[in-house]
């Protein structure tokens, strides 16, 4: 059959029809030249993460009811991470479960309690930019921060993952988000995505895909845009990334990641976005998000002098070893209120080991911190850093709705791990600008 | 692919999944037309008593806005509703639907459509025919292999038809 010429310039116009990130990546997956906004389309994927609370004896059991094998051994990573270091007899037999179901399927990667499952994955060397993932966990989108489309896929959906390696995409809308500027010395990302919660609400990006760009972003740490592309989730978005850059294949490196492309997976030029939204960095002030959602979101100011029973450092957005850095550069040589709570659980044991190393847990627990076991405890209200009746915490983790770190009566801040130092010092919300 | 042929039931914005599967309603097992019985019952409570087999939902902005629950979409479909048209959905809402067996069309003209109007839904094509008012409304179509698994019943069915099939 023969081509005319006018077809083959159509063919290669369509070749490079410029595309964000994600589409770029969705259309690979897809095995599409390119793809649009709002077109629904079958991906297989990269990878696909699941933990320990909605993996093995969910999405797994359902796996088994099928009676299909894994789809590809190399491209399952089962981690524990929800329900782990306490004595609870059913959490416990969660984790024997997991064990036995890993066991059971010849389940190539496991991790077995090393850290939040949004942290061991790229730390385990298995992200990687380009890549399309599902994770069986809303805060799956901390993976684009690298440069991925990385999604939180519920466990009906994932079981059709272990069992076909596929997944449908309705192709998000991008919308840049472009933080410009320097960031104030004590104010970090976190303050950025409390004040996109505050501006445009939980459901503000709806099935949308966000970018995150601008000279803030470009400054900031590998750690830090992590913190932007969790986040995403309290945003209502699909999904959130970075562009890749030499901190991304640096950081990847560093964990073991072979082979990183940081040039190919990039948004064209002359890409569509729905939406442009800036975000001033340069004149941005600490945020606090007042209970109980993150969109309630505000200057620090507004909440400043709040009592506090206690303050907590972790979960898979703020107890990252950038986290505790920052913690420990308000604390260094201070002492929090007597008597108050403040607790942390460091992300990972790696990070963990590393802030250990170089003294930072030392400036934390002589201010009077108390480093706990890492994991998710504290984030969904299970432990010692659980809140009491009636008490009211601040925490550098994402999501602060009812009951959810706490009983019902519990009251919970959300803030940078600056924010969260500066008022376990004073044992009430205050501005960590005072002591930096 | 064949048509959705129904009247449709139409509200307004932000649905909620407290409103279409309220706490409490339903556990999971038992009893499922029972449970779907509570559907809307504080919003408009001839809704469950009246919708009939082939009916569509049609709703504006941020349809099935709430939590993950299944049950949402589950109850519509359960009490006989075969499409949901809506301006926008929520996120989840939207997934779910497909994966228990309901089809979602995004239609940015949904706002134009009244309560009873006669509908006719065409997912492959994406056009949606308002026999009533005489228009014709667009939406991304959606494709064979999505409609399959809706055809199925749902994603679980679908892929026990499918790898049973194939083994
Ligand atoms: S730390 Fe919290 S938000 Fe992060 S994965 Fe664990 S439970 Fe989810």
């Amino acid at each position: 059959m023969s081509v005319s010429k006018d077809e083959i310039r159509l063919s290669e116009l369509e070749l490079r029809m410029p595309q964000t990130l994600a589409e770029k990546i969705i259309a690979k997956a897809a095995g599409l030249g390119s793809v649009s906004a709002g077109e629904i389309v079958t991906c297989q994927v990269d990878l696909a993460m699941m933990h320990d609370s909605a993996g093995p004896r969910q999405a797994g059991k359902s796996l088994d009811q099928l009676g299909v094998p894994i789809w590809d051994l190399d491209k399952l990573v089962v981690i524990t991470d929800h329900y782990i270091n306490d004595d609870d007899t059913n959490h416990q037999g969660i984790q024997s479960h997991a064990q036995d179901w890993v066991k059971s399927h010849n389940v190539k990667h496991f991790i077995k309690e090393q850290g939040i499952c949004h942290i061991v994955l790229p730390e385990g060397g298995h992200v990687k930019p380009g890549m399309f993932i599902v994770g069986g966990d809303s805060h799956s989108v901390t993976g684009g921060a690298f440069g991925t489309f990385m999604v939180g896929v519920g466990a009906t959906e994932m079981t059709g993952v272990l069992a076909t390696g596929e997944i449908w995409v309705r192709v998000p809308e991008t919308v840049k988000i472009d933080i410009t500027g320097t960031l104030q010395p004590g104010v970090a990302a976190k303050d950025v995505i409390l004040k996109l919660c505050g501006d445009h609400g939980i459901m503000g990006f709806n099935y949308q895909a966000l970018e995150y760009t601008g000279t803030a972003v470009s400054a900031m740490s590998v750690e830090e845009r992590m913190t932007l592309a969790n986040m995403a989730a309290e945003l209502g978005a699909k999904a959130g990334y970075c562009e890749p850059d030499e901190k991304t294949e640096r950081v990847l490196a560093g964990w073991g990641a072979t082979d990183v492309d940081i040039r190919t997976w990039r948004s064209d030029k002359d890409a569509t976005y729905a939406a442009t939204v800036t975000v001033d960095g340069a004149t941005l002030s600490p945020q606090v998000a007042a209970p109980s959602s993150p969109e309630n979101a505000g200057p620090v100011e507004a909440h400043a002098g709040t009592r506090l029973d206690q303050a907590y450092l972790g979960a898979c957005t703020g107890a990252k070893l950038d986290d505790l850095r920052m913690a420990a550069q308000v604390l260094k040589g201070r002492k929090i209120q007597s008597g108050f709570k403040f607790m942390i659980s460091p992300s990972s044991l790696s990070m963990a080991a590393e802030a250990r190393a170089d003294g930072t847990l030392q400036i934390i627990e002589d201010a009077g911190g108390v480093i706990l076991p890492m994991g998710c405890s504290g984030c969904i209200g299970i432990g010692p850093s659980r809140l009491e009746e009636n008490a009211v915490g601040i925490s550098s983790t994402n999501r602060n709705f009812v009951g959810r770190a706490g009983p019902r009566s519990s009251k919970l801040f959300l803030g940078s791990p600056y924010t969260v130092a500066a008022s376990a010092i004073k044992g009430a919300i205050t501005d960590p600008r005072e002591f930096l | 692919m064949n048509t959705i042929n129904g009247r449709a039931w139409a509200y307004g914005a932000n649905i909620d999944t407290d409103a279409l599967a309220p706490i409490g309603s339903y556990q999971g097992t038992g009893d499922l037309a029972a449970g779907a019985k509570n559907c809307l019952k504080h919003m408009d409570p001839g809704f469950a008593e009246n919708v009939c087999e082939g009916d569509i939902f049609v709703a504006t902005d941020n349809m099935g806005i709430g939590s993950s629950r299944e049950t949402a979409p589950l109850f519509l479909r359960t009490l006989g509703i075969r499409a949901v048209v809506a301006k926008s959905f929520a996120r989840i809402f939207y997934r779910n639907a497909f994966n228990i067996g309901l089809p979602a069309l995004v239609c940015p003209d949904a706002g134009e459509i009244a309560m009873g109007d006669q509908l006719v839904v065409n997912p492959s094509s994406g056009d949606i025919i308002n026999e009533t008012r005489g228009t014709t409304y667009h939406c991304q179509p959606i494709p064979d292999h999505l409609m399959e698994i809706v055809g199925a019943g749902g994603l679980m069915p679908y892929l026990e038809r499918k790898l049973k099939k194939s083994a």
